[in-house]
């Protein structure tokens, strides 16, 4: 398919492109923002010297540009940090040491990925099955009370903010029934079980949340499609409506489904922030919110662009995905 | 909110019937569920527009701390039943501080909507004009500024606004820069893509050429021609912003890097709820409440609107062939 | 047509002429598929279609009044009709499709022997597809965009037989071959965005023909396709109904259409039945005013063009309610008022002459000229993307006469149209405008659009959008506006007094009125109209035409008529350019283009064109068949 390979190629490359952009963007919001830069990296613990000395090691004199070039440098080929007492090496690719513990901000952030990844792609499975299920339902049983019912529990679902029923979900369960201990992180590695038993209860806080969206999109998907005239055409052939319902109109969900499904997973692997903090899960979300609370800008300036790769990242496949899902968009 | 569910849920992109203003009320007016949704969505205005009224009412203010109000024997539990129900306190004090909670919520209410609200205006501003000239520009202008509003829906919205909040001194008025960040970092991206296709459909239209051929010049077709056409999908959008906007600021403040104390917020006050919820459960009902009160209204507002904005879509509700009878 | 293709597994399967082998139908009896499509006996089993007193309504609008008719077994019949007729509601009604849908069906639909009415889902799902079949209007949007057209055929075979999927799918091969789309097998994989216009019909045609049905419904099969590619699917009709013995319900609105393909033909106005019996009857001598009226409507290609200004006069109607009294002997015809949308027609307008929108004055050719094209081009898209829509078009409008413009889709007819007016900039060559060099928009040369829905701005009165260039022109006075817009609507035939109405409370035909009006208004010297007249019915076609001519003699003005349809072209203008992928093969006057045309290309455009008469219509199929013997059509 030469037209399709072009076009994703077309797309990685434009993924690149706003990935330097974003980088770009970022770099110079965070280091240009009002506040002396070399006094919050280097800390509230620093002597005026080693602000100076940290200032002139950020080339902090230097013309913007020049200092996302080095930035850019740190990031390809690493960079030689000096924190007042010794030089510590900062390997490929380099987003900075964090001023609170001298760790690689990259280091960092990869400890804690997989805590991120097992909440992101556990939800997204209960999403998926529970919102496109609920929606399916919802247009199968249409003009019935199942239909007015469901709605209605989908509009409370989108409704609610991931860390009220997070809470709701927390004090029911493990505070007044005690059907599960309150949620503390156990690794994949060391015991699934315990891990998957550990999550279930962040998995359906998240998952329920997001499944209601998933369930108006496929809803008002499917029935769009449904008013179409192919639809009719496979009605006047005989075709019943299990298969025009489960076929046919679902299809036309696809499309729409992968594309939100797969901005979502990329949020998310920067952080389901609410969700993290809520449940005392260490992950690159809560990381974040107490780097912020310190304001350890290195972490914080790497997180964002972390997250913005894996969005960027993710809209890309997603592109991709959508471009299978239906061909006639790799025409345009 | 991405742009599959935006393609997806806003109508009129290429409606061309005719909706004014008149069959538009007169179709919202008829929808019960919007119809509540409105009354409740004026009454929490009201409620907002009069906080200060309202506190004055019941005697008290929301910073005021009562510290003899709760007992710190017990770790700051209100005295009292009900978390300290009475005449003078509405609806009970806050657990350590013996802040009173009616007040508290009347003023969150306030930074809820008031944040929500600039943040929609800015969306508002910032989409239409950049979608507009996206639209209306020549080949460059459009590829750059697609391109621009593309790295912005990339943007992650809870993690650059946590680490923008985090690094701009606190000198600046805080719920105006909470209502800033989460206006400029999300949101209005996807509207002007929004605006930027409907400008795009709406500019081929027969009877915009037929008014170059009169004469007239690209701004004043812009202006008579275009902008009526947008007014449908982007009051559809801008209805489906303001909740989230509540939402975002609520996750914000929960996360302790929205408005700061002692400005009281919803969000805020479900921080620690959970500790709380068994000594004085109204701590955490009440902001959790509100909370999903006012999204819910809203959404459901919303709901209203787009289908009073687009019938279309809700007589696909009744689907046999597919066909609205009268068509020979 | 190949005679074997080999199917999926890859063992040939042959076809015989006769058509395939002896199927069930769904009552479980064999039916012998019958080789002559000539009114077939009435077989014991009764007729395979018959309705009785069908009425049809839509939430208290009623579509369809007491229909009644019977079709045997192998026979076709065509339902004739404008839009708002009702032809369309009754052949979805044959197959039940009305059920569900809130509309409310009475009277009896009997479909070989299946109560349509009262069948329960499992018979009315075995009939829709099994028994008898429809083709749609529109086959880009009437396939499913997500699958390949081969599983579309597949899916809808496997509903009606047990056949398991790898048959499924040779089968579906078997019907696109069938249907005369080459290299079957490849194609059955493709997506339906992937074919041409034509093809997708043909492909649409096989899906009806998978499970073998007894009766096709075509619900305007070729409105959406260009003139060459209608002549090919009407004799795919044809030949597939001579090998299966098929019967056929055609629902047009070309009457040309219905006299190329069918044996009966049933006229329908306001859901009622006009006048029904053989082709020959009622196109040769059509009892009912309507009919005669319909006919009379229709442009030919065939008739020279009469340039007497004296019909123009009377052409000329009244608008709004509409007043036409039509002395309404006869079954089921309306007298006078319509729906107060539709503009009546006066009796006699022009229906007894061939054509009447002759415009006289000026068609000599000696007029000077107003506006010139000199080697146009516009290229689209760059490097290997480029398209050439316009390939150096040059020609020449003189004051007082109607060049026509046409082609089909794809010549550049349209974007030539908009370099002529300037909204359009050209990549090489230029226009002039009375000698000068002229970039951009110029006043003196307006546009009149195709659709009269996006023509006007819907959220703006009539007369707003009449006085548009008015406004751009910097006159402020508001009564000197007013009296002009009123000026104008009357001119065009409408009310003054409606100035302050809506586009959507106007019909069609009253909206291109209002765009011709406010072509006017901007006093041009030239009016370039894009398929002014495509989109609506034939009757009002005929009204917008004669205006058109009516208005240029009076105002001296200079018309470019550009058109697919080569008879409506024929009918108002004095010169004509044939345009084929950009280029013009042919210039010149209209009468000698038409009756004795030089390129090829020409030739087989007119060839093309569905004649009233069935007798000429079969004598021109086998000339066509001979013509694709000798160099097969490029689909």
């Amino acid at each position: 398919m030469n037209g399709f390979g072009g076009f994703a190629v077309r797309r990685a490359a434009g993924a690149v492109v706003t990935l330097f952009a974003l980088s770009v963007i970022i770099y110079v919001v965070f280091y240009v923002t009002p506040g002396d830069v070399a006094q919050i990296t280097c800390g509230p613990r620093c002597s005026p010297a080693q602000v100076q000395q940290v200032s002139a090691q950020l080339h902090l004199d230097d013309p913007l540009y020049a200092r996302y070039w080095h930035f850019l440098q740190g990031i390809v080929a690493g960079q030689d940090y000096s924190t007042g007492t010794s030089v510590q090496h900062c390997s490929a690719p380099c987003l900075g040491l964090s001023y609170q513990s001298d760790q690689q901000v990259l280091t960092l952030i990869l400890a804690k990925l997989p805590v991120t990844a097992s909440l992101a792609l556990g939800s997204m499975v209960l999403w998926l099955v529970i919102g496109v299920g609920t929606g399916v339902l919802s247009v199968w049983r249409r003009g019935r009370l199942t239909e007015r019912v469901l709605t209605t529990v989908t509009l409370a679902g989108m409704s609610t903010p991931v860390f009220v029923i997070g809470l709701v979900l927390m004090i029911v369960v493990c505070g007044q029934l005690e059907l599960l201990p309150f949620p503390q992180y156990v690794p994949f590695t060391e015991d699934p079980e315990q891990w998957a038993w550990n999550l279930l209860l962040p998995w359906l806080s998240l998952a329920l949340i997001e499944s209601a969206t998933y369930a108006r999109i496929t809803r008002a998907a499917m029935l769009e499609t449904l008013a179409e005239d192919h639809v009719r055409t496979f009605r006047a052939y005989g075709v019943g409506e299990r298969a025009v319902i489960g076929r046919h109109a679902l299809r036309g969900a696809l499309a729409p489904l992968i594309a939100v499904n797969a901005n979502n997973i990329g949020v998310l692997f920067g952080g389901a922030v609410l969700t993290e903090t809520l449940f005392g899960l260490p992950g690159i979300g809560r990381e974040m919110v107490e780097a912020v609370k310190v304001v350890d800008l290195p972490v914080v300036v790497g997180m964002v662009l972390v997250t913005g790769f894996f969005v960027v990242l993710a809209n890309a496949v997603a592109d991709v995905l959508y471009a299978l899902a239906d061909r006639r968009v790799v025409l345009t | 909110m991405s742009e599959a569910v935006l393609a997806v849920e806003t109508p009129g992109a290429d409606a061309p019937g005719v909706s004014g203003a008149r069959q538009f009320w007169r179709r919202l007016r008829t929808r019960r569920a919007a119809l509540v949704a409105a009354s409740v969505v004026a009454l929490l205005v009201l409620v907002a527009l009069t906080a200060p009224l309202l506190t004055a009412l019941e005697g008290q203010d929301p910073t005021t701390y009562h510290p003899s109000l709760v007992d710190s024997a017990r770790g700051g539990v209100p005295v009292g039943s009900f978390g300290g129900i009475g005449a003078d306190h509405w609806l009970g004090v806050e657990p350590q501080t013996g802040r009173d909670l009616f007040a508290r919520l009347v003023y969150g209410a306030r930074v809820s909507l008031g944040v929500a609200l600039a943040a929609t205006v800015v969306q508002l501003v910032l989409g239409v004009a950049v979608g507009l000239a996206a639209g209306l520009g020549n080949r460059w202008v459009d590829q750059l500024l697609t391109r621009v509003a593309d790295i912005f829906v990339a943007m992650p919205l809870m993690i650059v606004a946590l680490a923008l909040l985090a690094v701009v001194p606190t000198s600046f008025p805080r719920p105006v820069l909470v209502a800033l960040v989460v206006g400029l970092v999300s949101g209005w991206a996807t509207l002007a893509k929004l605006v930027r296709a409907q400008t795009l459909t709406l500019k081929e239209a027969d009877y915009v050429a037929a008014a170059r051929l009169s004469g007239w010049g690209t701004l004043r077709i812009a202006r008579r021609e275009l902008l009526p056409g947008l007014a449908a999908p982007v009051i559809t959008f801008a209805a489906i912003l303001v909740p989230t906007n509540i939402s975002v600021e609520a996750a914000l403040s929960f996360l302790g890097v929205g408005v700061r104390p002692p400005t009281p917020s919803w969000g805020q006050m479900l921080t620690s709820a959970n500790v709380w919820y068994q000594a004085a459960p109204q701590y955490l009902l009440l902001p959790a409440g509100a909370l999903f009160v006012t999204v819910l209204a809203l959404t459901v507002l919303g709901d209203g609107v787009r289908t009073a904005l687009d019938p279309r879509a809700a007589s696909r509700l009744r689907v046999g062939t597919g066909r609205k009878g009268g068509r020979s | 047509m190949s005679d074997a293709v080999k199917n999926a597994a890859g063992s040939p399967v042959v076809k015989n002429a006769a058509g395939s082998p002896v199927v069930k139908n769904a009552a479980g009896s064999p039916v012998v598929k019958n080789t002559a499509h000539d009114l077939a006996v009435k077989d014991a089993a009764g007729s395979l279609v018959e309705v009785d007193g069908l009425t049809v309504d839509f939430g208290g609008l009623r579509a369809v009044d007491g229909l009644g008719f019977r079709l045997e077994r192998g026979a076709a019949l065509a339902l004739v009709g404008e839009s708002g007729s009702g032809k369309s509601t009754v052949a979805s009604a044959l197959l039940g499709l009305h059920r569900g849908t809130g509309a409310e069906v009475g009277g009896t639909i009997e479909v070989a022997g299946v109560d349509v009415g009262r069948a329960s889902e499992d018979v009315l799902r075995r009939l829709r597809g099994g028994t008898a079949a429809m083709v749609f209007q529109d086959p880009l949007s009437s396939l499913d965009p997500y699958y390949a057209v081969g599983d579309q055929i597949a899916e809808v075979y496997r509903v009606h037989t047990r056949a398991s999927r790898r048959a499924a799918r040779a089968r579906a091969v078997e019907v696109l071959d069938r249907v005369g789309i080459p290299d079957a097998v490849r194609r059955s994989r493709s997506r339906p965005h992937e074919f041409s216009g034509g093809m997708r019909q043909r492909a649409l045609i096989a899906m009806a023909l998978a499970c073998e049905p007894e009766l096709l419904i075509a619900d305007e099969p070729t409105t959406a396709l260009d003139v060459t590619v209608q002549a090919q699917i009407l004799d795919l009709l044809h030949t597939l109904r001579e090998e299966t013995g098929m019967g056929l319900l055609l629902v047009t609105h070309d009457v040309g259409v219905a006299a190329e393909s069918v044996d009966e033909v049933l006229v329908m106005r306001h859901g009622r039945q006009v006048e029904h019996g053989s082709v020959t009857e009622v196109l040769g001598a059509p009892r009912q005013p309507y009919t005669r009226e319909l006919l009379g409507a229709v442009p030919r290609v065939d008739a020279p063009r009469v340039t007497g200004a004296g019909s123009g006069a009377e052409a000329g109607e009244k608008s709004g309610a509409g007043s036409g009294a039509e002395a309404g002997a006869g079954s089921g015809v309306e007298a006078g008022a319509g729906s107060g949308a539709e503009s009546g027609v006066q009796a006699g307008a022009g229906s007894d002459t061939g054509s009447d929108a002759g415009s006289g004055a000026g068609s000599d050719g000696s007029g000077e000229p107003v506006l010139e094209a000199v080697g146009l081009h516009r290229v689209f898209g760059r490097g290997k993307k480029a398209f050439t829509a316009v390939d150096g078009v040059s020609l020449t409008v003189r004051r007082g006469e109607t060049l026509g413009v046409v082609g089909e889709s794809g010549s550049g007819k349209t974007t030539l149209g908009r370099m002529l007016v300037g909204l359009l900039e050209p990549t090489a060559g230029e226009v002039r405008h009375d000698g000068h060099t002229r970039v951009g928009v110029d006043p003196a040369v307006q546009m009149v659009f195709q659709d009269p829905v996006s023509s006007l701005n819907p959220r703006r009165s009539v007369g707003e959008s009449i006085a548009d260039p008015l406004r751009a022109r910097g006159e402020r006075d508001e009564t000197r506006i007013r009296a002009r817009v009123r000026e104008l609507l009357e001119r065009v035939g409408l009310e003054a007094a409606h100035h302050d109405r809506y586009p959507h409370e106007f019909s069609g035909g009253q909206r291109q009125r209002v765009g011709i009006a406010r072509a006017l208004a901007a006093d041009p010297r030239v009016i370039v109209c894009d398929e002014p007249v495509s989109a609506l019915d034939v009757t009002t076609q005929a009204q917008v035409v004669a205006l058109l001519a009516e208005l240029q003699r009076e105002l001296g003005l200079a018309l470019v008529f550009i058109a697919h349809d080569l008879a409506v072209v024929r009918q108002v203008s004095d010169r004509v350019a044939v345009m084929r992928r950009g280029r013009i093969v042919e210039q010149g006057p209209a009468d000698q283009v038409y009756d004795h045309p030089q390129d090829p290309y020409t030739g087989q455009l007119l060839a093309a064109v569905p004649a009233l008469d069935p007798e000429v219509a079969a004598r021109r199929r086998s000339a066509r068949r001979r013509a694709a013997r000798r160099e097969p059509a490029t689909i």
